[in-house]
């Protein structure tokens, strides 16, 4: 098959190599799991269940709330002794709204609707079971995937894109899923296929990981809409349009979504939650988390159920061989700096990373040389150095003028300054600002309405009151009248 | 010299004729910028600026007799809109400080006297006699009205709390 090549990127240290060639192995269940209502993007889960009520595994804790969220399930059997705030996995350190589970040690599944056949199931059937297994895009995007299945509807879509580039550095376990449970993920890539009314699915691997190439290869050549194509290993390939546009040469434009061009794009991992969640009716519970970084005693993949903390995933994997210099929840290059270990693990967590002061190697930034490094690296075709120049002075409007909006966050062109400037992250600072005032601004606009409407009620309080003024003045004087009269 | 006499008051007549017309059908009630600033502010009425409403804070502001940080509500945005709008330069240094704030009614206090729904203008707390009254955070602009009218000071203005939609990364550190 062609490929095509996209512009710029970068070519990292891959570090896969401590955490590749291990299988996965099963996080024994810890005493309590701190399942947050908002592990996906949109609006949180609102909880279904009250403090002191004994849940199985897979029960629903919470309901997805409007078009755009994700129900949560319970990982484990136990009780629920708490509802209540918990830092989320987040560099703000802030909480968020948490459902904290004692397990009874049993992990007793609740009964499951299976489904014998999904490809009897319409379109509608499949995405809603995908919606209520609480299944969200696990590359770490956490988009919820039966969303993305309804898209057929607006738009006819001729490709399925099978993500599994898993172009981060460290991170193995997209890798280890496709070696491991290679006809689960087709099974799922099916499913997805026949409810998308997709004609082919292709599954993008980096050449980086030949044994997965080879086990997707077996699995997948018994059906002919199944193809695996094997991509250059350069960093984003992983990200959507980079990945759209290796595969079929179209770039998405910009605003718009792939499914514009007819093509969708799911995670491995997401392709084998379909797989579980239509097959064995299991919701979302746990996933497969790469535990890395040199500060690691015992780098591996572990598959743990989510809510699990963090720092019990360090210290189930040896503890720490040197004091971590900084934490990370999926990789190093686009991945959340966490403010301490005492997080739990979400359904986005591709991998938890503690890295050393050597990895980390901070630099102290240094003027802009206007060497032009950034530009050729941005795989958006974007200008990082002018765009930081502009978000630096405030000039919001100049950065987003200069495709502000376009930019992926993928971190290529801080990668290769020679200056170390902080690229992408004045970009993170003025898109967070510019929502900051998009807010403020539609909050205004709430505002004058009101305003407005309560000015108009107070003037017909008055007028009433005015008439009613009259209307017994006019009284008073006819019945006075009719005295003088009488 | 008639010739340069006619033309001369003849062109004096149609130009004067024209200014005249002019006068008339083109003619401007009001600054137009004065409009155009009132529809930038938040409407609300509130009066923390010192004028009587919007509009005559809008005036003030095209007169330039008003300096551009005049409007709480508003705050930093609106301020450097505003700065945009009339070309002036602002240092916007102590406005920063100013965190925007949000009225609460705490309910051990609160005895019910339905004096601060009456002086709200957004409409953003609701209650009735005897009862405790309570703020609509997603109305309340932060205007304070509500606070003065108080009698047991039960309604004070808090920090509009950070959340994990609203959290966004603080501005790098200078490059040296």
């Amino acid at each position: 098959m062609k490929l095509f090549r996209f512009r710029g990127g970068v070519h990292p240290e891959s570090h896969k190599q401590a955490t590749g060639s291990k299988a996965i192995e099963a996080m024994p269940l810890q005493k309590r799991l701190y399942v947050p209502l908002q592990q996906h993007i949109g609006a949180p889960a609102e909880p279904q269940v009250r403090i002191g009520d004994q849940v199985l595994k897979g029960q629903l804790l919470a309901n997805s709330q409007g078009a755009i969220s994700a129900p949560v399930h319970a990982p484990s059997s136990g009780t629920v002794i708490d509802i209540t705030e918990h830092t989320a996995p987040h560099p703000s350190g802030l909480g968020v709204r948490t459902v904290v589970i004692e397990t009874d040690g049993e992990d007793r599944w609740q009964d499951c609707q299976k489904t014998i056949n999904p490809f009897e199931l319409d379109a509608d059937e499949i995405s809603a079971r995908v919606g209520a297994a609480g299944i969200v895009g696990l590359g770490g995007a956490t988009f919820p995937s039966a969303v993305k299945l309804n898209l057929w509807k607006k738009h006819p879509i001729y490709t399925l894109v099978i993500n599994g580039g898993e172009c981060e550095p460290y991170l193995t376990c997209d890798d280890r899923l496709m070696q491991e449970r290679p006809d689960e993920i087709i099974d799922g890539i099916r499913i997805m296929l026949h409810a998308l009314h997709a004609k082919q699915a292709l599954i993008a691997i980096e050449d980086n990981k030949p044994d997965a190439i080879e086990r997707m290869k077996v699995a997948a050549h018994l059906f002919d809409n199944v193809t695996v194509v094997v991509v250059p290993s350069r960093y984003p390939m992983g990200s959507e349009k980079q990945m759209v546009q290796t595969l079929t040469g179209l770039e998405i434009p910009a605003g718009k979504l792939s499914a514009d061009l007819g093509v969708i794009v799911h995670n491995v991992g997401t392709a084998y939650a379909v797989h579980s969640a239509l097959r064995q009716g299991r919701p979302l519970v746990s996933r497969i988390v790469t535990v890395g970084g040199g500060a690691i005693n015992t780098p591996r993949n572990l598959e743990v159920p989510l809510g699990t903390l963090v720092s019990a995933v360090f210290d189930y994997c040896g503890g720490f061989g040197e004091s971590p210099a900084r934490l990370l929840m999926g990789g190093p290059m686009m991945g959340q700096l966490l403010p301490h270990a005492e997080v739990p693990i979400v359904k986005g967590s591709s991998g938890v990373i503690a890295l050393t002061e050597a990895e980390v190697a901070i630099n102290r930034p240094r003027p802009c040389i206007r060497c032009g490094s950034c530009i050729n690296a941005c795989p958006c075709g974007l200008l990082p150095l002018e765009m930081a120049a502009r978000s630096r002075k405030g000039d919001l409007q100049g950065a987003v003028d200069y495709g502000l909006m376009d930019c992926i966050a993928c971190g290529s062109c801080s990668y290769v300054c020679p200056s170390h400037i902080p690229l992408v992250q004045y970009f993170s600072y003025a898109k967070g600002e510019l929502a900051a005032r998009r807010r403020h601004k539609q909050k205004a606009d709430e505002t004058r309405k009101l305003a407005e409407v309560r000015m108009q009620r107070m003037e017909q309080e008055e007028r009433a009151k005015a008439e009613a003024a009259a209307r017994r003045k006019a009284e008073r004087e006819a019945k006075s009248k009719q005295e003088a009269v009488v | 010299m008639i010739i340069a006499i006619t033309s001369l008051s003849l062109l004096g007549l149609v130009l004067g004729l024209m200014l005249g017309l002019a006068g008339r059908y083109l003619k401007v009630e009001q600054d137009p910028i004065i409009d155009e600033i009132a529809a930038m502010m938040p409407g609300s009425q509130c009066g923390q600026c010192g004028f009587p409403g919007c509009v005559p804070a809008a005036e003030a502001l095209a007169s330039g007799s008003a300096p551009v940080t005049l409007c709480p509500p508003g705050g930093r945005v609106l301020a450097e809109e505003l700065a945009a709008k009339l070309g002036v330069t602002v240092d916007l240094s102590a406005m920063a400080d100013d965190l925007p704030a949000m009225a609460a009614v705490s309910e051990a206090t609160c005895i019910g006297c339905t004096r601060c729904f009456k002086v709200c203008p957004t409409d953003a707390i609701m209650g009735a006699p005897k009862q405790i009254h309570t703020v609509f955070k997603e109305a309340c602009t932060g205007c304070k009205a509500c606070v003065e009218v108080c009698p047991t000071e039960c309604l004070q203005m808090h920090p509009i709390p950070v959340t994990l939609g609203t959290w966004a990364w603080p501005k790098p550190a200078l490059a040296a």
